[in-house]
């Protein structure tokens, strides 16, 4: 008598990590000796915005993460590295069926005297997903970084998911700055109340890390009821925003970034 | 542990200067976030869950005994908003000096020589706990407690609320704000062996930017 097959567990969700490596190549720009995707995660090589600077675009199905899915993203900038890393269209943050949260994680190493841009599309949280980001950014004392974050709660009219976000950025191994955001059904009671997002329903950081920044602090500035630019503890200044639909949430960053990326 | 002494330390008499602080409700009532018990409430539980959560972490990673210039470090990271690190540091200073005429301790001494601006308040509040003998989860309910009592405090003065129903809000938290001191006393403790990244850092970024709104207004009636 033989024992009935074992039933196979239902399909965990996808792993995937996308790796890239950037190195300065000795003639003033920037090699990438290591671009690797993986399943969901492809990367396209583009034109950096400048002859030293190297480019990456994620492309395509990196805009869906769905429960049970466990996403990374890897980035190492060698010493005088120049690194662009944008992606092609928003993230979608979508439901499962196991009722997992999906994962995504980024991480970025810089060091010194590396240089990297990472302006991703909006992370859009879709009714009924659950998404945990982690974004760890490890920087060397004399690396710049560009960062930006937005966060869409659900599609136009749509009640969003769960998301929690959290961003840690240290610099020469000392914190910068750590920031956890929880938002939409499931998260911690108030998120969308008063000392929340107040019915706001995007809500963006841009994260300016430069050296220079030590010697000429650039000025904090209040730049609307709903969006401020602060100084860190450390050559770098965060602009917060929160707006009412991704557009506009858009429109407030890359005005702070006419004035605070250099 | 000894009950009264928690008493002691979470009494609003006590003298630590912050009946000057409405953690953020005199800007949410003038802009119209706070006008009533309801809002109020809401306005509590938001804090409570983000900057209340991350303070008392903080507090009972330094009653621990976790160093707290890492500490320091890590509530600095977890506070972009300068004006809200200047008040975090002057309440310290505050803290630290009624503490220590309170529980003469050489860890508070040390403190003080070590930061000499002032550290974070949480970090202050944990050590102050540690020197009345109190513990970590004790320290972290004074600092979840200390997250929601201010703006209550806070706003039956500025928009006459009823104080009465001002108590009932912090009554309705309890059970939340309980949760809140078991999980940051919790994250405390891995903290002990993982390092301060295991603390939470839960944020709000509309508490960050009305405060720096609020640090820009010629005439307040409170600091922060």
């Amino acid at each position: 008598m033989t024992t009935a097959p074992p039933v196979p567990p239902p399909p965990a969700g996808v792993r995937a990590t996308a790796r890239i490596h950037a190195v300065a190549d000795g003639r003033g720009g920037t090699a990438l000796p290591l671009l690797a995707g993986e399943g969901p995660l492809a990367l396209r090589r583009t034109r950096g915005r400048e002859p030293e600077e190297a480019g990456v675009v994620l492309v395509g199905a990196m805009s869906a993460p769905l429960g049970g899915d466990h996403l990374t993203v890897r980035a190492t900038a060698g010493p005088g590295a120049r690194l662009a890393l944008a992606s092609a269209a928003a993230t979608l943050a979508l439901p499962g069926r196991t009722g997992e949260p999906a994962r995504y994680e980024v991480e970025l190493d810089l060091e010194d005297g590396a240089s990297v841009r990472w302006l991703p599309e909006p992370l859009v949280s879709v009714r009924g997903s659950d998404l945990r980001v982690r974004t760890r950014v490890r920087l060397a004392p004399t690396a710049r970084l560009l960062l930006r974050e937005e966060q869409v709660l659900g599609r136009h009219g749509e009640p969003p998911g769960l998301l929690r976000s959290r961003l840690t950025v240290t610099r020469g191994g000392r914190p910068l700055l750590d920031q956890d955001l929880a938002c939409g059904p499931g998260a911690p009671g108030g998120w969308d109340g008063p000392a929340g997002l107040a019915g706001h329903r995007a809500v963006g950081q841009l994260l300016v890390v430069d050296p220079a920044f030590a010697q000429d602090p650039p000025p904090a500035a209040v730049l609307g009821e709903y969006a401020v630019a602060t100084a860190l503890p450390g050559p770098a200044v965060l602009v917060t925003a929160l707006a009412g639909d991704a557009l506009r949430l858009r429109e407030v960053l890359d005005a702070a970034c006419r004035t605070y990326a250099r | 542990m000894s009950l009264a002494a928690l008493l002691v330390l979470a009494d609003g008499r006590f003298p630590a200067g912050g009946h000057a602080h409405s953690g953020g409700a005199e800007a949410a009532c003038k802009a119209g976030r706070i006008h009533d018990a309801a809002t109020l409430e809401d306005f509590c539980r938001g804090r409570l869950h983000t900057a209340g959560l991350t303070a008392a972490a903080l507090a009972a990673a330094a009653a621990l005994g976790i160093d707290p210039a890492l500490l320091d470090a890590a509530a600095d990271a977890r506070t972009p908003s300068p004006a809200l690190r200047t008040a975090a540091r002057r309440l310290g200073r505050q803290l630290l000096r009624a503490a220590r005429a309170t529980w003469p301790d050489p860890g508070l001494q040390q403190l003080a020589a070590a930061f000499p601006r002032g550290a974070h308040q949480p970090v202050v509040l944990g050590l102050t706990a540690r020197a009345a003998g109190l513990g970590p989860l004790d320290a972290a309910h004074v600092a979840a407690y200390e997250s929601v009592g201010g703006p209550a405090t806070a706003t039956v003065r500025l928009l006459g609320l009823d104080p009465f129903e001002a108590s009932g809000v912090l009554a309705r938290l309890a059970p939340e704000l309980d949760s809140v001191a078991a999980r940051a006393a919790e994250a405390a403790h891995r903290a002990l062996r993982e390092g301060t990244e295991a603390l939470p850092a839960a944020s709000s970024p509309l508490l960050e930017i009305a405060a720096e709104v609020h640090a820009g207004w010629p005439v307040r009636l409170f600091a922060s």
